[in-house]
């Protein structure tokens, strides 16, 4: 499987080819293609121009798609809201850090080992290690609950990035492993016969080279983490623990007879942006990424 | 002598993530079959009931029935839509040119988008007051009035498929994209000397040499409705009167506003057996084995 969909020309295939017999098709391809792009774009496009409406405008029926005046006043609400728009970033941010601290810290090494060597058993292991796949987290949560109130990791940011490391490792091992075998075991019988042990065969020839896939890995355990909701709903039940999402949920909850939409969006906009921009800066790995973890 | 030291080290790099697994899966996983048969609340109990949360599942609650066949029924509509959807996506926006990149970066950039985030945002649009894709239905003369999605479970769900579509539509179409452009030049170009139609290619062509991927799509993509619960917790609330609650939905609601998390482990339970399948399946095609 290639690994730059988006990014990369490949050979053509199909409908340009098609295209190229008849360029009245071509063009007509392109425009539906636009087409769809744009509406693809329009929900994230009006939730932003709802988010910039004074909140009067946001709540006038009927709707207006553009905004009559702009406002930073939602933005201030969210910002200001309950215990602290960045209390709620910070809780995202430090629960998404350690995920990611773990994912790598567990994955890597398990990649190398499955790589590597041959041992009995160890294709064994590796489906232990893909056994998140086939035990949803969402029936885990009642038992991991209990643990953890048993041992202090409620409501805090360290239980919840548990589970998303969890959530992370199948793919993460998966991607390391085919990562490590892609790195010619050349390199490393040289520096044996240098005398270089096993770990600095590891951390100074092997590694260097996975850095991309190290990358990916984060990546995704990143956007899985910033935007996983149930589990952070559940072990994160304390207003001021909270994540973005459920904050934002919160938001919505806040009063219930009526819903402070424009705030609401400013939410919405808030918690795609990291997501979006990552995605935009880093489309390459995060392309790359799904492909070999899905197809190959 | 050196030969057995290389496995042993093998071993050891794996160990971590054994040992992760071990203790926030497998040791979880046993509790859960375990607390499955008590009747553990927040409130305390802790006693065994032997079989009694089953029974009560599968003989003496309606609302797990009606939760399964809605979750079936919404994960039966909406694969064929998003596996159709995105493979004529693939095929619209597979070629080269800078316009089509564009376009399948954008199709794909809700697939990043968390879905809880989405919904909210969806929630909005769904407004009979202040929605403006109802507003759009309304101007478009595609509907006379601002639709209100909520008040039934069969609007609730077609709005929530819409919801969802939109957010990941993208995913297959990436995973499609990439499956025909590794089909091999000289296929193509050889049929394309037949004659044949793009139609006819399509047939017997890029469907074919694609269904290992159309296969696995559509089992994470199924196994994924089956797992549903954050659109149906901020789209519809269960509503109306309970109809809409997806089988997690029903586990969080057990477990965590009901406090029957002796109960909740049993769903629990029947949950990840139902999942099961499908899970072995889909390692089983992404698998270094069953590479064609």
């Amino acid at each position: 499987m290639t690994d730059a969909t988006l990014a990369k020309p490949l050979p053509a295939a199909g409908i340009n080819r098609t295209a190229a017999s008849h360029s009245g098709v071509h063009y007509l391809v392109a425009a539906i293609a636009v087409f769809i792009a744009a509406l693809m774009l329009a929900p994230i496009a009006l939730s932003f121009l709802a988010s910039i409406k004074t909140a009067a405008d946001a709540t006038s029926v009927p709707p207006h798609y553009l905004p009559q005046a702009l406002s930073i006043e939602n933005y201030q609400k969210i910002y200001h809201y309950q215990a602290g728009l960045w209390v709620y970033v910070g809780n995202s941010v430090t629960v998404a850090g350690l995920a990611i601290l773990q994912v790598i810290l567990l994955t890597v090494p398990a990649g190398y080992g499955l790589a590597r060597f041959n041992f009995p058993g160890k294709e064994f292991l590796f489906l232990v290690l893909l056994l998140p796949l086939m035990i949803p987290y969402q029936a885990l949560l009642v038992p991991l609950y209990l643990m953890f109130a048993k041992i202090g990791l409620a409501n805090t940011p360290i239980g919840l990035a548990i589970v998303h490391a969890m959530l992370q490792v199948p793919f993460s091992v998966y991607l390391m492993r085919n990562a490590f075998e892609g790195v010619p075991r050349e390199l490393e019988e040289a520096a044996v016969i240098d005398g270089a042990t096993s770990l600095q065969i590891f951390s100074r020839i092997a590694l260097p080279l996975v850095v991309p896939a190290i990358v990916t890995i984060a990546l995704f355990a990143f956007i899985t983490s910033w935007n996983e909701f149930l589990a952070a709903l559940i072990i994160m039940n304390k207003e001021t623990s909270f994540t973005v999402p459920v904050m934002v949920v919160s938001v919505r909850t806040g009063q219930q007879s009526s819903v402070d939409w424009g705030a609401l969006q400013a939410g919405v906009i808030v918690s795609m942006i990291p997501c979006i921009a990552i995605y935009i800066l880093l489309q390459k790995y995060y392309v790359s990424g799904l492909l070999s973890g899905a197809v190959k | 002598m050196v030969l057995r030291n290389r496995n042993l080290l093998g071993l050891i790099y794996m160990t971590p993530a054994l040992l992760f697994v071990a203790a926030f899966v497998l040791y979880p996983f046993g509790q859960l079959i375990y607390t499955s048969f008590t009747d553990t609340s927040l409130l305390g109990g802790g006693q065994w009931v032997g079989l009694a949360n089953y029974t009560k599942i599968f003989t003496g609650d309606p609302q797990f029935w009606r939760s399964l066949s809605f979750t079936a029924k919404y994960t039966a509509i909406i694969t064929p839509i998003l596996m159709g959807l995105g493979y004529a996506l693939a095929l619209l926006t597979v070629g080269n040119t800078s316009v089509l990149r564009f376009a399948r970066a954008v199709i794909f950039m809700p697939v990043v988008v968390g879905l809880g985030t989405s919904s909210l945002l969806w929630y909005w649009l769904f407004n009979q007051q202040v929605g403006l894709f109802d507003r759009a239905l309304v101007d478009l003369h595609i509907t006379d009035r601002m639709i209100v999605w909520f008040i039934s479970a069969d609007w609730g769900l077609w709005a929530v498929i819409i919801s969802v579509t939109w957010k990941v539509v993208g995913f297959g179409m990436i995973l499609f994209i990439a499956a025909i452009q590794s089909i091999s030049h000289e296929i193509i170009e050889a049929s394309q000397m037949d004659g044949a139609s793009y139609w006819r290619r399509v047939q017997l062509i890029y469907l074919p040499l694609t269904f290992r991927t159309v296969l696995l799509v559509t089992l994470i993509s199924a196994i994924g409705s089956m797992l549903a619960f954050e659109q149906f917790y901020i789209l519809t609330g269960g509503n109306p009167r309970g109809q809409t609650f997806s089988s997690v939905y029903l586990i969080y609601q057990s477990a965590f506003v009901k406090f029957q998390l002796g109960y909740g482990s049993a769903l629990s339970v029947v949950l990840t057996a139902t999942i099961m399948i499908g899970a072995a399946a889909q390692i089983y095609l992404t698998g270094r084995s069953g590479k064609p």
